[in-house]
């Protein structure tokens, strides 16, 4: 089966107020089937919101897509216009920001937003839109739809608006939807009622999602696979289950040790440091590329070749791969 | 042993509407009971809303109690006017959620640290500028970044030097309110670990506001459970966490990430 | 409704505050109508106190002060020694023709500002934006006597306009079209001088306010959502940025009236400038204390119309003030 999505080789980088150009992202490659949830982990300056905006070319000003190909639907969008972009944006692929209280527009009300959505992208007349927009939100929220349709954004809770922005990412039914960390700034339970929300919405809308977040925990159980981010590197790759149980990568190995014990497994190190990633969190910097890992400064496994080259993806067995020099005979 | 905070009865009421309008009153706390022992931590967890915040702005004066009173170190906090409870202050010092809204971003890490030394006009420059360095050391703040301004540092770094800033004053007890929320994972295991450390060897007492229920687990001693402006359980961390008494904990410990997620179905929606 | 009541009412005791302190300036002012009359000798001793006591100038202040709110709430302003009669008529004539100039440029000001501001915003940074920008800054720098003066040599010598007045002889002769045809040379003048004067300016909050918006989060959201470049511009950039700008145009407005006068003075403009510069330099005082109240009542009726678009604009200003 063809890959709902096919990123190859990207490469992207931002113009510093310098003049420098830093790389944002590097040799990101990765495939999506349709149906299929990625996780894609990844801490600040890994590179993760870049590679969100990269796939609907919203970056910012400073930013550049150097090369690389982004295969969606059999059509490269790297290539397409700003028309043919436009169509796509909303419509086969949605895009959820970070911050629900930032990404919708304080004076429009939440029903209209979702009807701008729908209107941009079919020709409905004015009341089919309004009905569609009422049939999302009551997808999207079971209780209380004709208030919440009416209100401004400031006047619904933090969770609510962060399913308002799912219910605007699924309105013209996109088979895509790549979610930039949408519950970050919401507390547990909200947070699980959002995944739980999406759970629901991908089985029955048959939706591929691409999940940004740079904590672990909250992948476990609900991506199907995982691909780890650091320094605008893919590093590893594979199904969820042994990424995040057997991870093969020095960073990602060292990620998952430095969470606090699981609640449910007793109250092991009470009150003892936690095994941290020596070393300050990457900050890109204008240096030769290919010269060197970028993790080699953290690593607590680095060898001397680790100084000399990029390492590259090595695939371990037929799903997962992980790029690092010790799993090179 | 002596308490070194202690809360009895406090309740937080805030008024909205004016002399056109209906008055809506807010119960933001509705009679908060509780005591800190020195050299512990004492982690608040609960749901949005629950006066979480409110709790840690009215401990260290901030905001002033609607009823209920407050004892910090035998001195009864809420009885003194406000001129003796500015005094108070250098001992309760808070740390905020968000490190790039709570520095000011015209100032140097130098200068942010050794400002609430200036202010309370201790120590001569000299020894105000060696305390400074000495703090920003202590966190582990690289000592050639310390004339950088605080969008030159990462998240993690402008943490730590929210946390130099309140050491500045020597305080007693620190209210840490959502300080490692907005820090990426491996961040916050290394602002946990100088909390750690820094209450080994300064003797600290932390007040430690977290959504975070694993962390808090991790590095509290007691934990109180809120809820609507109530504190609905509290104890020691081990109990709380492995033998729950109310619902609302849990609930919590439900929804805490990690736990059992796969076991949780889909929602009929 | 409470929220407007509010205002309204700070707008009435503006008025009253400013028609107080008005009042007191100018009676504090070193002498009165009668001065000029006082050097001519033939007019005797006998009849200058006499007129004084007509006129009521020998009163105590605050007593003046009251008799004129009384003739105000019987709705006369007055009475114009200079021109002897009442003031308000007087003042009726003129207030038309200034707010004509005044409204006038006001919108045309607008609506070149808003798409050069939007455009400009769009292009912030490159060669047409920091082009503009020259272009504001250079009219900024000139002051509003010397554009006046300038339009007024260059149409002089181009005779292109009408160099002063409302109407040109015989004007009660045409037929309408041409009185319209008319009234609009008239006017081009004039209104050009304010328009440039306000321009930069306006130009330059529009574009401020725009550019904070397109950077905005939920911009790039529904960008992200397809929603088409115009819809984005229009429907979400300038409404998010519409708090500012409706603040500035109520400010605008208070602004565009003060330079009107000035300008109206130095074209020949029947409004009100020409006749309160009179009136200042004769010491004809009620027209004067007319003259600077009409003003402040086009100020506060600009910043209350200002509310009034806020409140519709901004949900929420409404859902507070609702919640009230």
């Amino acid at each position: 089966m063809a890959p709902l999505l096919d990123v190859q080789n990207l490469r992207v980088s931002y113009a510093a107020q310098t003049g420098q150009c830093l790389t944002a992202l590097a040799k990101v490659s990765f495939a999506l089937q349709p149906g299929e949830t990625l996780g894609v982990l990844g801490e600040s300056g890994s590179g993760k919101s870049t590679l969100a905006a990269a796939l609907l070319r919203l970056l910012p000003a400073k930013g550049r897509i150097e090369q690389g190909a982004v295969h969606f639907e059999g059509r490269n969008l790297l290539r397409a216009t700003p028309r043919e972009l436009e169509k796509i944006r909303g419509d086969r692929l949605a895009l959820i920001f970070q911050e629900p209280s930032l990404a919708l527009h304080p004076a429009i009300r939440v029903a209209e937003q979702i009807g701008d959505v729908i209107a941009a992208h079919k020709s409905f007349g004015r009341r089919a839109v309004r009905e569609q927009a009422r049939q999302i939100l009551a997808a999207v929220f079971p209780t209380e739809v004709e208030r919440i349709a009416n209100s401004y954004p400031h006047q619904l809770s933090g969770g609510q608006r962060a399913r308002v922005l799912i219910a605007q990412a699924i309105s013209c039914g996109p088979s895509l939807i790549v979610a930039d960390e949408p519950t970050a700034s919401l507390d547990p339970e909200t947070q699980q009622e959002i995944l739980a929300l999406f759970r629901a919405l991908r089985q029955k809308l048959n939706l591929s999602v691409i999940w940004i977040t740079h904590n672990p925990l909250l992948l476990e159980g609900f991506a199907d696979r995982v691909l780890v981010l650091y320094a605008g590197r893919v590093v590893e790759t594979g199904p969820a289950s042994s990424v995040l149980s057997s991870p093969r990568h020095p960073y990602t190995q060292a990620l998952l040790r430095c969470l606090p014990p699981s609640i449910e497994g007793g109250l092991a190190n009470h009150k003892q440091c936690l095994p941290v990633i020596p070393g300050e969190a990457f900050v890109s910097v204008a240096a030769a590329e290919g010269c060197r890992c970028l993790f080699e400064p953290r690593c607590m496994e680095r060898m001397v070749i680790c100084t000399e080259r990029e390492p590259e993806m090595i695939q371990l067995n037929p799903t997962h791969a992980a790029s690092c020099f010790k799993h090179v005979d | 042993m002596e308490p070194l905070l202690r809360a009895e009865n406090v309740a937080k009421r805030f008024e909205s509407g004016g002399a056109f309008g209906s008055r809506q009153e807010v119960r933001a706390l509705a009679g908060v009971t509780f005591s800190i022992f020195p050299r512990t931590t004492l982690a608040v967890v609960g749901p949005s809303g629950s006066g979480k915040s409110t709790l840690a702005l009215c401990l260290a004066c901030l905001e002033p109690v609607s009823s209920g009173r407050i004892w910090f170190a035998r001195t009864e906090v809420t009885a003194l006017n406000a001129e003796r409870q500015r005094a108070i202050r250098p001992s309760i010092q808070m740390v905020f959620q968000d490190p790039a809204s709570s520095l000011n971003p015209r100032m140097s890490a130098f200068e942010l640290v050794s400002e609430p030394l200036h202010i309370q006009k201790r120590f001569d420059k000299p020894e105000r500028r060696d305390r400074a360095r000495d703090l920003l050391q202590r966190v582990g703040l690289p000592r050639e970044k310390a004339a950088q301004r605080p969008d030159e540092f990462s998240g993690g770094q402008r943490q730590r030097i929210a946390i130099a800033r309140a050491l500045a004053l020597e305080p007693k007890l620190l209210i840490l309110d959502e300080a490692l929320s907005a820090l990426d994972c491996s961040v916050q295991a290394q602002v946990a670990n100088l909390l750690i450390d820094l209450q080994a060897s300064l003797g600290l007492t932390y007040l430690f506001i977290t959504h975070d229920l694993a962390m808090a687990a991790h590095l509290a001693d007691e934990i109180a459970v809120m809820e609507r402006g109530q504190i609905v359980e509290m104890g020691a961390a081990r109990s709380v966490v492995n033998a729950p008494q109310h619902a609302v904990t849990r609930r919590l410990l439900l929804a805490a990430p990690g736990v059992s997620n796969s076991a949780l179905e889909p929602q009929a929606v | 409704m409470n929220y407007f009541l509010r205002r309204l009412l700070q707008g009435v005791l503006l008025l009253i505050g400013v028609s107080f302190l008005t009042f007191l300036f100018s009676t504090l002012a070193p002498g009165n109508y009668l001065d000029e009359m006082r050097l001519n000798p033939q007019i005797s001793s006998a009849t200058l106190a006499a007129l004084r006591s007509q006129y009521q100038l020998d009163r105590p202040l605050p007593i003046r002060y009251a008799r004129w709110m009384n003739s105000i709430a019987h709705g006369q302003l007055g009475y114009s020694f200079a021109y002897n009669s009442p003031v308000a008529p007087l003042l009726w004539i003129r207030a038309r023709n200034t707010l004509l100039l005044a409204i006038t440029a006001t919108l045309l000001a607008w609506a070149l500002a808003l798409p050069l501001g939007i455009w400009s915003a769009e292009r912030r940074g490159r060669l047409p934006d920091r082009a503009l920008s020259s272009a504001t800054s250079t009219l900024l720098v000139i002051p509003d006597l010397v554009l006046g003066l300038g339009l007024l040599i260059l149409t002089a010598r181009s005779a292109w306009f009408p160099t002063g007045g409302l109407f040109s002889v015989g004007f009660e002769n045409l037929s309408p079209i041409r009185k319209l045809s008319d009234l609009l040379m008239h006017m081009a003048l004039p209104v050009t001088a304010l328009v440039l004067s306000a321009l930069p300016l306006l130009i330059r909050h529009i574009r401020a306010a725009m550019v904070e918006v397109l950077g905005a989060p939920h911009l790039r959201a529904a960008a992200a959502h397809g929603i088409p470049h115009r819809k984005l511009l229009y429907g979400y950039a300038l409404r998010a940025a519409a708090n500012p700008l409706i603040a500035l145009f109520g400010f605008s407005v208070g602004t565009l009236l003060s330079g009107s006068l000035l300008v109206e003075i130095i074209m020949s403009w029947p409004g009100i400038g020409p006749l309160l510069l009179e009136a200042i330099l004769a010491r004809d005082l009620y027209v004067v204390i007319g003259g600077v109240l009409f003003s402040t009542v086009f100020l506060v009726a600009g910043n209350f119309l200002a509310d009034v678009l806020l409140y519709w604009a901004d949900p929420r200003i409404r859902t507070m003030a609702g919640a009230r």
